[in-house]
């Protein structure tokens, strides 16, 4: 939490997790901040490093949230979803 | 050892083969969840497969006998699902043990089918490295042939397999298309696999990487979407569509299980009542007959109408897993799980609890996360299950008067079974957020879970899933409920008085409910009903089976009907009683048995009996005294 206050703003625009994507909106993955056991069962899902993360439909609410990743779809409540950093591509080159 | 035991890189150790044991391990089928590996199984196996528990676990294990052209049998093994061979849930933990030759009861499997789905290759892929290289023979199977080819994907199999280094076919165990390499493989010599270069398998990424490389050599092109998924998913998983068919859905299962059962209950009713009063007919009137007939027959009956709608719930929701609607309704069911401590997928394990709570406890083996786990296994007897439903049924025939209360939709009967209902929910839920807020609390539990494709659940594996279930069912009632018949019948009939079989209150079984009777007396039932509560231990539904017989063997309200017997018997304050008793006592014995079983000790099952049973106790004697 501190951490992300800290981050200045041009960061904060580009960094972001997957808790903040919106249904049809994709990003690439950065890294997973869980606990190994978990981190290890997402990266068996697909969640790796690189690679490219779609948000689907979801409960109503928003939460949890089907998300499409490497030719499967998963299922991931907000507070997982959320300690998943991604790296929006939609502003990665606005020039 | 075959000789060409070219073995797979230094990462992959030798393992001594026992040349000892005689028990022919046979093939086990391994695979991610939703690969299709099940569906493999019954195609290979057919009638011929027996589902047993792994010992020590409640882990289900599934063996069967494939048959092979010339006649000669391979034992199978369908293991759990498997994402690595790095377990999260006590049902890989098996599937792994089992791989490595850990498990005396299976022994090394001789070889592997390996069962990926060919729609999701570079992701499935990634367990054939571990897989590959325990060294054991595999056949890496491809399924779901019929989809990578309607939309549009394709790969290279010989390529593949000269990646891999070991045979590879690809199948449609859905349509039962390109069986015939999976025969050939368990027929032939199995060599051992001989992948070019394995990563290493504790490194998930360089997992990833190895392969989409492997798939990327054997010219695999992925199949567009899921189209109709995409369709479905957009109404199923709706923000106001979505949570209304669920509900409508939850309604449709209930709706038909009670209307479309009865006429088939009725006439398994008139069946068994008929075929007891001709082999009455038959035999000659002795003590026999009577502990056949008033025993046994009428006693084991009275459970076995209910096959039926036991076969209908699961019927229902072998359609709801099979096509994936289940997961999503896992999806939508979370947040309000969520509200109580738990979670989307105790949702799938509480619907069941309303067939029975043995299945639906032993459905909790998918969550990983054990007290969430632990928390649905305590409060999953709460749902109120089939063996209640005949047992509210009959008391509240006898004391609702069937009036209307919202006009013609709603009889004042239906609201009370209704209201019934929601109170074992309620409990339920109370009893989670009290169990998760205290001594289950747990800070974290990750709900990661796959959404698999829709497809058309097949006739052929629904079958089987019935046919196991009706003989879960029969067995029960020929064991259990059976043994308890005939403990009864003897207990009405001794001590016999100058060779006379004893009026019923003097009787053993009259003894013990007057016995007890104190202690039933401040709820107003009485000593028959004590009997009934005492023989229900069994079984839930045993007391009107045994409220039957004692009745029948009681002169004067023999005549009567077992519900003009109870409005005699039964002030509305003991009938209401009677049923706040039943709807909270955890009054089973298969579900103490599964529950310690599941649980590793006697700890669980006695807490949950004792707080099931004290709560009964006191919600019948305030209802007792409030409806005076």
């Amino acid at each position: 939490m501190i951490l992300q206050l800290s981050c200045n703003k041009r960061e904060r625009e580009v960094r972001s997790t997957l808790a903040d994507l919106r249904c049809g909106e994709a990003a690439t993955l950065e890294g997973v901040d869980l606990p190994e056991e978990d981190a290890r069962r997402l990266m068996e899902f697909g969640f790796l490093p690189g690679a490219r993360v779609t948000a689907g439909l979801s409960a109503p609410g928003g939460d949890p949230r089907v998300f499409q990743v490497d030719g499967s779809e998963v299922a991931l409540r907000r507070e997982t979803a959320r300690r998943i950093n991604v790296r929006l591509d939609l502003q990665e080159k606005p020039a | 050892m075959s000789p060409c035991g070219r073995c797979a890189g230094a990462s992959v150790a030798e393992f001594p083969e026992k040349t000892g044991t005689t028990a022919v391990t046979g093939a086990a089928l391994v695979g991610p969840p939703n690969s299709g590996k099940t569906t493999l199984f019954n195609r290979l196996t057919g009638l011929r497969q027996k589902v047993a528990n792994f010992p020590g676990v409640t882990v289900e294990r599934h063996t069967g006998i494939a048959v092979l052209d010339d006649g000669r049998e391979i034992p199978l093994i369908d293991l759990p699902g498997l994402y690595s061979l790095s377990p999260r849930s006590e049902d890989e933990q098996i599937a792994c043990d089992v791989l490595m030759g850990r498990h005396e009861d299976t022994g090394r499997p001789q070889a592997i089918l390996l069962v990926l789905d060919s729609t999701n290759l570079a992701r499935h892929l990634m367990l054939a490295a571990p897989i590959l290289a325990l060294g054991i023979p595999t056949l890496v199977v491809l399924n779901m042939a019929d989809d990578l080819r309607r939309r549009g994907g394709h790969l290279d199999l010989s390529a593949l397999s000269a990646e891999l280094g070991a045979p590879v076919a690809l199948v449609s165990a859905r349509q039962g298309e390109g069986l015939d390499p999976v025969l050939r493989f368990l027929a032939g010599a199995m060599p051992r696999p001989a992948p070019k270069q394995l990563p290493v398998l504790q490194d998930v990424p360089k997992c990833r990487e190895w392969a989409g490389r492997v798939g990327s050599q054997a010219g695999y092109r992925a199949p567009a979407p899921p189209a109709w998924t995409r369709r479905l998913d957009a109404l199923f998983l709706h923000p106001v569509a979505g949570p209304l068919i669920f509900v409508a859905v939850v309604i449709a299962v209930f709706q038909t299980i009670f209307n479309v059962a009865d006429p088939a209950k009725d006439a398994i009713d008139a069946l068994i009542h008929l075929s007891g009063n001709w082999v009455a007919s038959v035999l000659p009137d002795s003590w026999l007959r009577s502990l056949l007939i008033d025993g046994v027959w009428r006693g084991v009956g009275s459970v076995v109408v209910f096959l039926p709608q036991v076969l209908l719930l699961f019927l229902f929701i072998g359609i709801l897993e099979d096509s994936g609607y289940l997961a999503r309704a896992a999806v939508i069911a979370d947040r309000t799980m969520a509200r109580v401590g738990l979670q989307g997928k105790s949702f799938i394990p509480l619907l069941s609890a309303y067939g029975c709570a043995v299945p639906a406890i032993m459905a909790t083996r998918t969550i990983e996360n054990k007290r969430d786990r632990m928390a649905t296994i305590l409060i999953a007897p709460f749902m109120t299950c089939s063996a209640r439903l005949p047992v509210y049924t009959l008391i509240i025939a006898a004391f609702i008067p069937n009036r209307e209360v919202m006009g013609r939709f709603l009889g004042a009967r239906a609201l009370a079974i209704l209201g019934l209902y929601a109170l074992g929910f309620l409990t339920a839920v109370l009893t989670a957020r009290v169990l998760k807020s205290s001594i289950l609390k747990s800070s974290h539990s990750a709900f990661l879970l796959e959404m698999p494709s829709y497809r058309w659940p097949t006739v052929h594996s629904l079958s089987l899933r019935l046919l196991d279930r009706s003989k879960v069912f029969l067995r029960r009632a020929g064991t259990v409920i059976l043994l308890a018949m005939v403990v009864l019948w003897i207990m009405a009939h001794v001590p016999t008085q100058s060779g006379h079989t004893p009026a019923i209150e003097n009787s053993l079984a009259g003894t013990l409910g007057r016995t007890i009777e104190p202690a039933l007396r401040p709820l107003r039932l009485n000593w028959k009903i004590g009997v009934g509560l005492i023989a229900s231990l069994a079984a839930r539904e045993t007391i009107i089976a045994t409220l039957g017989a004692l009745y029948g063997m009681e002169p004067g309200s023999g005549q009567l009907g077992l519900q003009t017997a109870l409005q005699h018997d039964l002030t509305l304050g003991g009938a209401v009683a009677l049923l706040l008793f039943f709807a909270f006592a955890m009054q089973c014995v298969s579900t103490i048995a599964v529950v310690r079983r599941e649980t590793g000790g006697w700890k669980w099952p006695l807490l949950q009996f004792f707080y099931m049973g004290v709560l009964a106790y006191m919600a019948a004697f305030v209802a007792a005294h409030v409806i005076a």
